[in-house]
């Protein structure tokens, strides 16, 4: 499945950069994530728990970051085993770019699931995703937000 | 004879059980001390195993044992064979991969067990599961059945340089193509027979336990008929002597072909059993027996008719692929030829036939026989042909039909089978008449009233029925009275006690409550014991079972004449008495006499039991036909396909039991119109992972689905075997996919829509409406 979309964040773009790859911030934005581990400055691993539909598991993940080219554009790429759920694996493009005060982040994305995920749970991976997307950067927003708020 | 006899309409003496809840399947087996299985299985269509780590699982809580690939070939545990043979045409032959009870270096479809675990409890061993670390390297994956014969497909066996494993064809090729040439009219069609899972209702479960005392291992295990499956197991498989092993079926909820088989977790189930020194028990969800059961049809087929100037055909050309899966099952490889290009031409006489088969492996789950078995592809197929010659011919399809309608009979098709009988013409006319085909124009202008479109369609299906040319019965008198009939075959479902009862009776003159059937035992099967698929119990195990009689009938004159003081040869038997002079002395007397050596005449031992291993004339199937009339309404806003009447005219032969005959042809027609209507396996074409392996994408057809259905027989007696009868199990399958495409193009005719592959789902329906509306017609 493939899926994009844009966000706005009221912060400087270099900012956004770090905050992106910061395990730290990543743990408090990823919906249902254990832990987030950095391995070196292009590698993290995370436990992540998700439910796709009837299926939930505890996926542990690696992430490799390629294509950096900070603070504007990246490829990311995970891919998590959940066990006997199965498992999932994706890459993402995120690109940044400064409008006034703002930081706008353009993101495309695709990802795949197999196993129990895909056998049962395959209709729901989408509107999951989407659903995951969107409430990671409703947090990542907001936690920018108050940053800048405190900051300033 | 009688009221309880052959013919008659006897209620099934297992429903009671069965319908209060006391049946006892496999999951009803608990033994002392057993230990739980949970099968890993891959998530990957494809991917080398690099490394398996299993030192964390191993040390789970519970755990007892956990098996790999690895353990199996260091104890000398072979593949599972793969008995189906066939050869090209340049005599290449039927390329057989190995299949290894759990995945050896690569898996090859998702689903695959790789790991076996044994803990003390279920959970544990699902737990123990998640902490096996493997390491795969996913491999590129192909399913598409299509495209999987295309050079530049993934290859799923790199001892091949593509993934055909076999190509079979018949050598008229040259011929056939002059005659398309030159032919008056021709026809073509592509199509795909949409892989359909079965989905008994019973789940994948097995209970093993090793008794070390007598060295014998016994499974228990739903089947259809088991003997095959533990003796390959043991011989094939384990390297076992067959005495050492006996498999036991209790209650089976559904087998449909795909319970027939030898699959990898029964071998598991068995070796592992022999290893340790506790009994084990598995037991499937519904989602791991979606991809453990063999899944069913899944043909891409190109096809062409050539007629004459008068609509006569005058050669038929069939290309198919056949998607068999990552691996052999038994005979998912040949069932397009030997099951379906046998009675290729069906109901029509076809002078010239060209049939090719490509059996293709994929990164699936494998295919194999499921109700029907190649029979519903073919005829599928040549009634979409018909229909297709009717409409370039600007004629009815049932005077398209009529044209062609093989109509003497024994009739030898193209490829070799002697179809035995039959009534086409009086079959089809029967059920014009019982589905008032008539007033079908009037129902069509009411349902236009209502804003529905009201399609009528034919299938008119012929099918080859009775499997394996042998099969074994034996019948014994007991002390008590009762009469046991040890059988081969395996209900499943058929209602065998019920009709094995009415032989009795009938031959011999035996109430049916004292009739005990015996069977999914290999320890008490026959040796001829070959089990119950390809719609042939009535056929093999009927006749064994008049035969067995006949001997028992033969002995008791014997012992009859000895108590009546009359020469044997002078005695009569009629309902259950046996008369000499103005004597007379019942069966169950005889029987009884029999149980005693001082009533025996010399040189006989009792008691009465007797064995009869039947073995039909060469290839002599039979082939019970018939013909399907639906009417259909199609919702043209939502593209909903609504069956609204559905008449089955059917040829079984003798028929032995109207009421199980009906059961029987109703079971068929639901599982045709869930093929035609709702089920459908679906691979994403990528990555080859399966997405619908649950009920909430997998469509089963519903009682809801179905008007009432009027069911009839135009009887033509087989005169091939003894009782006349024909195959009934799988005639539903056969006829009611055609009628109810051809139902639904007819409503959509107005459309200019031609063609949609089944599953007709309102989706599908709707966007073939919504293209044609824009000019786009398929």
């Amino acid at each position: 499945m493939d899926m994009s979309g844009e966000q706005r964040i009221p912060a400087p773009q270099q900012a956004v950069w770090d905050a992106l790859f910061d395990p730290e911030v990543l743990k408090l934005c990823i919906p249902g994530c254990d832990s987030v581990e950095k391995v070196s400055d292009t590698q993290f691993t995370a436990k992540v728990v998700v439910a796709v539909g009837p299926v939930k598991a505890k996926f542990a993940g690696e992430v490799a970051l390629e294509e950096l080219n900070a603070p504007n554009n990246c490829t990311i790429n995970g891919k998590g085993s959940g066990g006997i759920a199965g498992f999932g694996k994706g890459n993402a493009k995120v690109e940044l770019s400064t409008e006034g005060n703002e930081t706008i982040l353009k993101y495309t994305a695709n990802a795949s699931v197999g196993g129990k995920l895909a056998q049962i749970g395959a209709r729901l991976v989408d509107s999951t995703a989407k659903k995951l997307a969107d409430e990671f950067f409703k947090r990542f927003v907001k936690l920018m937000t108050d940053r800048a708020a405190a900051g300033a | 004879m009688g009221q309880y006899g052959i013919g008659q309409p006897i209620r099934r003496k297992e429903d009671a059980r069965l319908l209060t809840g006391n049946g006892r399947y496999t999951d009803d087996v608990n033994l002392d001390g057993q230990a739980y299985v949970y099968f890993l299985r891959s998530p990957y269509a494809h991917a080398k195993i690099n490394e398996i780590g299993l030192a964390d699982a191993l040390a789970a809580s519970g755990v007892i044992a956990i098996y790999t690939s690895a353990d199996l070939i260091a104890d000398g545990v072979k593949p599972i064979p793969c008995e189906a043979n066939a050869k090209s045409l340049k005599g290449v032959p039927l390329f057989k991969p190995p299949r290894h009870a759990l995945a050896f270096e690569r898996v090859r479809y998702a689903g695959e067990p790789v790991a076996m675990i044994i803990a003390e409890t279920y959970n544990e061993a699902r737990d123990a599961s998640e902490l096996i670390q493997i390491d795969y390297e996913e491999l590129p994956a192909v399913a598409d059945t299509s495209r999987l014969a295309d050079a530049d497909a993934p290859v799923v066996w790199d001892d091949l340089d593509s993934n055909v494993g076999l190509h079979w064809e018949t050598q008229e090729s040259a011929v056939s193509e002059a005659i398309f040439k030159t032919a008056y009219k021709t026809v073509e069609l592509d199509l795909l027979n949409n892989r359909l899972v079965g989905n008994p209702m019973e789940p994948r479960c097995a209970v093993s336990h090793h008794d070390a005392q007598t060295g014998r291992t016994t499974l228990y295990a739903p089947s259809q008929g088991g003997r095959r499956v533990i003796n390959a197991i043991a011989k094939d498989i384990l390297n076992v002597p067959p005495q050492s092993l006996r498999m036991v079926s209790l209650d089976t909820g559904g087998g449909f072909g795909i319970r027939s088989k030898t699959y990898p977790e029964l071998v598991l189930m068995v070796w592992a059993a022999r290893k340790q020194p506790r009994a084990l028990k598995w037991r499937a969800d519904r989602g791991e027996t979606f991809v453990s059961d063999a899944h069913g049809r899944d043909q891409s087929t190109k096809a062409s008719a050539a007629f004459d100037k008068d609509g006569k055909i005058l050669a038929v050309r069939n290309e198919t692929i056949v998607n068999v899966g990552a691996y052999l099952s038994e005979n998912g490889a040949i069932l397009a030829m030997m099951g379906g290009g046998k009675i290729m031409g069906t109901a029509y006489d076809v002078p010239v036939l060209y049939f090719s088969v490509k059996s293709c492996f994929s990164n699936t789950v494998p295919t194999d026989t499921y109700r029907g078995a190649g029979r519903p592809e073919v005829n599928f197929i040549m009634e979409r042909l018909i229909e297709l010659g009717a409409e370039a011919f600007g004629i009815s399809s049932i005077e398209m039909r009529k044209r062609n309608f093989i109509r003497e009979f024994p009739y030898k098709t193209q490829m070799g089978c002697l179809i035995d009988s039959g009534d086409f013409p009086g079959t089809l006319d029967m059920t014009l008449e019982k589905g008032d085909y008539a007033g079908f124009e009037a129902r069509k202008a009411e349902s236009k009233a209502r804003g529905k479109l009201r399609g009528i369609g034919i299938g008119y299906y012929v099918e080859g029925a009775g499997g394996r040319p042998f099969e074994e019965m034996r019948v014994r008198f007991e002390k008590d009275g009762k009469v046991k009939i040890f059988a081969g075959t395996f209900s499943h479902g058929q209602g065998h006690d019920t009709v094995y009862s009415q032989l009795l009776n009938e031959y011999l003159g035996v109430d049916a409550s004292k009739v005990e059937l015996i069977q999914g035992d290999s320890d008490t099967s026959p040796k001829g014991a070959v089990g119950t698929f390809g719609s042939r119990s009535s056929m093999m195990g009927g006749v064994a079972i008049k035969r067995a009689s006949e001997a028992i009938v033969e002995k008791g004159k014997k012992i009859a004449g000895h108590l009546m003081q009359t020469e044997p040869t002078k005695v009569t038997f009629k309902d259950g008495v046996f008369h000499g002079g103005s004597s007379s002395v019942t069966l169950e007397e005889v029987a009884r006499a029999a149980q005693d050596p001082s009533k025996l005449p010399e040189g006989l031992e009792g008691p009465l039991d007797e064995s009869y291993y039947y073995e039909r004339q060469g290839e002599s199937q039979n082939f019970p036909n018939g013909c399907h009339l639906i009417e259909a309404e199609v919702d043209p806003d939502t593209g909903t396909v609504e069956i609204v009447k559905f008449t089955a005219i059917d040829d079984c032969g003798t028929v032995l039991n109207p009421l199980i005959v009906d059961g029987q042809v109703l079971g068929g027609i639901a599982q045709g119109i869930g093929q035609a209507l709702v089920e459908n396996t679906v691979f994403d074409n990528e990555t080859g992972q399966l997405l619908t392996a649950s009920f909430m994408d997998y469509g089963m057809p519903r009682a809801s689905d179905f008007p009432m259905i009027g069911i009839y027989f135009n009887s033509v007696p087989s005169p091939t075997n003894d009782l006349g009868v024909k195959g009934a199990g799988e005639a539903g399958a056969c006829g009611a996919p055609p009628a109810l495409v051809h139902a639904a193009l007819d409503a959509l005719k107005g459309y200019g829509i031609r063609h949609i592959d089944m599953p007709l789902t309102p989706e599908k329906v709707w966007r073939a409406i919504q293209a044609a509306k824009s000019g786009k017609a398929a």
